[in-house]
């Protein structure tokens, strides 16, 4: 027999597991169709239609794109390492998702007489986990290249995981400007923080620094190096195909959305807005942002490598050290920052 | 100083760079949608190819064989036959019992429609031409004998 404390415990646990998988589902449909939306969009950006055959307005195109790479051959290359080869998809995906745990989507919701927050976790360092898991992320690149055995992969991961290091410390600097004001390393505090002013308004140049080093962050153009087809192929990924191919490029689409919804919760005040819905202000953002990505790939070329590396560490560091080091100084001035 | 400037002019020279790119995204697109769409041609284009006839319903071509023979890639079969005097098909002694035109041999040089000498080879705009076996591109004379007096665009009054 279940007292009413097992109980409670029972239903708390359901209600865990329905919530993630909605938020997996939600993230997982999202994904197949930015997709969608970035064939449609570059196309439509080049004067061209774009895929509109699939459905109405192609709109079943990934469902078609995803049972294609599932019949597909799971092909492993002769001298490959098997299990590496095999286990490096899984890395980026399980990174790529892991984040979502603790972006906040909305404020807390009443279903069915009790208080059900819009977000898996509430963890007081959310935004140090999100940094670490897409760190980890690169663990699956630069095995997958490596495992590969081959020159392209090879070298597509070197470039991949160089860069994504170097513009792993503008984004902390950028995140560490937002802490600073928000004086919370929590994203559900975070957006609470902005409440009044948006913090795109009090942070300008955190803003742009984290936008910069969020594409380079996701591998896309004009930072896609590791992917540049004219000299590498397809990079760590030239051995894949079929479903492994799918879940790099999952790992890779679901980067994209995350740093949309990041941008959205530390500069644009996540779920909050007027009139509408908290959620639907969220996603509008977070859609925002994507086009904003799609829009830069259209638009720009890609950098030479040498090009890159002085962006990242002679340009974007010190300016991002810069704004940290003021912001601290204003915060501090303005008596701020209580002692916790 | 001036380094400075150029790198911050390089930069205004992006973010413009991505307002031209936006301004084309309300731009409508440039493609013609194929099967529902077409390409127009224009009015000599080669396509396939048509026997005409006059507007009475007579046969122009007279079996001469001359497009047999000035055909580069031979494509072309004629099989000439008499006229019988009373049900001519044709204007002239002889007429085309039997014509064929393998489209997977014809170049659409347009050979054939200059050295015909009544004009009743030509060749129109029909350009989608595909077929699931060999036989079906063998255009034999009832496919390509125009269906009434002047569809292949040429004027059945014409004498030549």
């Amino acid at each position: 027999m279940i007292g009413t404390g097992g109980k409670d415990a029972l239903i708390t646990v359901i209600v865990d597991v329905v919530r993630s998988g909605v938020i997996l589902l939600g993230v997982l449909t999202a994904f197949a169709y930015v997709t969608l939306l970035e064939r449609r969009l570059l196309a439509r950006f080049q004067l061209r239609v774009g895929p509109n055959r699939v459905g109405p307005l192609g709109l079943l195109q990934p469902l078609a794109d995803g049972v294609k790479l599932i019949f597909k051959e799971s092909f492993v290359p002769a001298r490959a390492d098997r299990l590496v080869y095999l286990l490096a998809p899984l890395i980026t995906v399980v990174a790529a998702l892991s984040v979502y745990a603790v972006i906040p989507i909305g404020p807390p919701v009443h279903l069915f007489g009790r208080e059900v927050p819009l977000y898996v976790a509430d963890v007081n360092v959310g935004i140090l986990l999100v940094l670490a898991a897409s760190s980890l992320g690169v663990y699956g690149i630069i095995l997958g290249g490596w495992a590969s055995d081959n020159k392209y992969s090879l070298l597509g991961a070197l470039r991949s995981s160089a860069q994504v290091i170097s513009y792993e410390l503008t984004l902390g600097l950028a995140v560490l400007g937002v802490v600073l004001v928000a004086n919370s390393l929590s994203l559900v505090d975070i957006v609470r923080a902005q409440a009044g002013l948006w913090f795109i308004v009090k942070q300008p140049v955190a803003f742009v620094l984290f936008l910069l080093a969020g594409l380079a962050e996701t591998n896309r153009s004009p930072f896609d190096l590791p992917e540049a087809e004219q000299e590498l192929i397809a990079g760590y990924q030239t051995e894949y195909g079929g479903f492994a191919f799918a879940m790099f490029y999952l790992g890779e689409y679901v980067g994209v959305i995350t740093m949309g919804a990041l941008t959205a919760t530390l500069f644009f005040g996540g779920w909050q807005g007027p009139v509408l819905p908290p959620v639907l202000w969220f996603l509008i953002k977070v859609f925002a942002v994507v086009f904003v990505f799609i829009w830069v790939r259209a638009t720009l070329p890609r950098l030479r490598y040498d090009q890159l590396m002085a962006l990242g560490w002679k340009v974007l560091l010190p300016v991002g050290l810069a704004n940290l080091a003021v912001t601290a100084l204003l915060v501090v001035w303005r008596g701020g920052a209580a002692s916790p | 100083m001036s380094a400075l400037t150029h790198r911050l002019r390089q930069t205004w020279a992006m973010v413009k760079g991505l307002g031209i790119v936006g301004r084309y995204l309300f731009r409508p697109a440039i493609t013609v949608r194929y099967p529902e769409q077409k390409a127009p041609v224009q009015p000599r284009f080669k396509g396939r190819h048509f026997l005409t006839l006059f507007a009475d319903g007579m046969e122009r071509c007279v079996g001469c064989e001359l497009c047999v023979i000035v055909c580069p890639s031979q494509s072309i079969y004629v099989k000439a036959a008499e006229n019988d005097p009373l049900a001519p098909h044709s204007k002239g002694e002889r007429y085309a019992e039997d014509f064929q035109i393998n489209m997977l041999r014809c170049i659409f040089c347009g050979l054939c429609e200059t050295a015909c000498p009544t004009g009743a080879i030509v060749l129109g705009h029909e350009y989608d031409l595909a077929g699931y076996t060999r036989e079906s591109l063998i255009y034999t004379k009832d496919r390509l004998t125009e269906p009434f007096p002047g569809a292949s665009g040429r004027d059945p009054n014409r004498v030549v």
